[in-house]
């Protein structure tokens, strides 16, 4: 297809246009790298100095057989990255889907002895859906 | 090959845009309710409850489609927006704001029934994360694709400022795609990844179903706009008049 001189301009600038908002864009993006994560995972928060100052979002999975339960509404559970894992402890509403192998956000603080306390805890689910039947039956041909 | 160019140029002529139009519209209008039923009953009634989210799980064949629709709608705004630009169709202008205005719209579905689905599965409505943010992003770019439309009284400069704001805010196309791999977020990344599934079987096609059911509901809803628009557009050229002499006619003689 040949295109006239004007619109040849035109494409030009479209392409221009395009080029330089994609540039912006990551370049942006480059310098918010930290804040566009919405957690640590346990290892990075792990590499960064114990504060208990700051609040931060810390990402893990639920240890299998580390959750505890305190008094009240109150609970201890290790979570971990499978390299790592940090002791927490919660107090309040978990959410339903809340269990030892799901993965969590919990927000909070690391205290000094290793500790994150945390306020609050949502859970995440993952991409995998299937009818109990068959979850079930993947648990069955587990070793 | 001439053919075919000729039969493709022929949509920007309004007459021809009408005409087709007009004779899409039941078939279109027909398979969106054949779609929409199937798709509804296989999905909330036929396909299992999740092992682990219980029957929650089915918001997700609204939100899933919804979600796909927002994307897509702008992708092939971008298209528009480059026939608006480069060669100044007139008719892509007019398109332009009906798509712009439907993507909003399944933008807005997408994120209340995510957020719907997020206070019982993840324990709160919203997040600051990339994937939600990015996604309300482009509701808003949408939402200003739409004022230039209305506030600008000239309708070939807004098609022309619309075009432009449609390039630059198509970067946030892929921000929202990759959000979930690129970066720690709280929505867990795609269940469908190419062919690859982690999905089951029973879950995955009414799923499929209700994508195919939004698109064509969207396709209606644009031929339906894009019909009226032609009307408004043309209420007072010949063609119009003609056609309006002949439908009387036959109504008289009938």
């Amino acid at each position: 297809m040949r295109l006239s001189a004007v619109r040849r301009k035109r494409l030009m600038w479209a392409f221009l246009v395009l080029v330089g908002a994609g540039l912006g864009a990551w370049m942006m993006l480059q310098a918010l790298q930290k804040n566009v994560m919405y957690f640590y995972s346990v290892s990075e928060l792990l590499e960064q100095p114990a504060s208990s100052e700051k609040t931060v979002r810390l990402g893990g999975v639920v240890a299998a057989g580390s959750l505890r339960q305190g008094q009240g509404v109150k609970v201890f559970f290790d979570l971990t990255d499978y390299q790592k894992s940090i002791p927490v402890v919660y107090e309040g509403l978990l959410p339903s889907l809340f269990r030892e192998g799901q993965g969590v956000v919990a927000t909070g603080q690391l205290m000094d002895e290793g500790r994150f306390v945390a306020s609050q805890l949502l859970a995440k689910h993952d991409e995998n859906y299937m009818p109990p039947e068959v979850a079930a039956g993947l648990k069955k041909a587990e070793p | 090959m001439n053919r075919f160019w000729r039969w493709s140029l022929q949509w920007g002529q309004p007459a021809m845009l009408y005409q087709r139009l007009l004779r899409l519209q039941p078939w279109v209008a027909t398979l969106a309710i054949i779609f929409l039923l199937v798709g509804g009953y296989t999905a909330f009634w036929l396909a299992p409850a999740d092992y682990q989210q219980g029957e929650v799980f089915r918001i997700l064949y609204v939100h899933v489609p919804a979600a796909w629709l927002s994307m897509m709608v702008y992708g092939a705004m971008v298209g528009l927006a480059l026939l608006v630009f480069i060669w100044q169709v007139t008719i892509a202008g007019w398109a332009m704001k009906t798509f712009a205005w439907l993507g909003a719209g399944y933008t807005l579905i997408a994120l209340v029934t995510g957020a719907i689905w997020g206070q019982p599965t993840w324990g709160t409505w919203w997040v600051w994360d990339a994937r939600l943010t990015s996604e309300l992003v482009l509701l808003f770019i949408y939402l200003g694709i739409v004022l230039i439309f209305d506030v600008l009284a000239d309708a070939r400069a807004a098609a022309r400022m619309a075009a432009i704001l449609t390039l630059v805010g198509s970067v946030n196309l892929p921000i929202i795609h990759y959000s979930v791999i690129w970066w720690h977020t709280l929505h867990q990344p795609p269940s469908i990844r190419g062919l690859e599934t982690s999905m089951h079987w029973s879950m995955l096609y009414p799923l499929l179903l209700m994508a195919l059911a939004f698109l064509l509901v969207f396709v209606w809803q644009v031929v339906w706009h894009l019909r009226c628009r032609v009307l408004m557009e043309a209420r007072h050229t010949p063609w119009l008049a003609k056609r309006l002499r002949s439908l009387n006619q036959s109504g008289e003689n009938g």
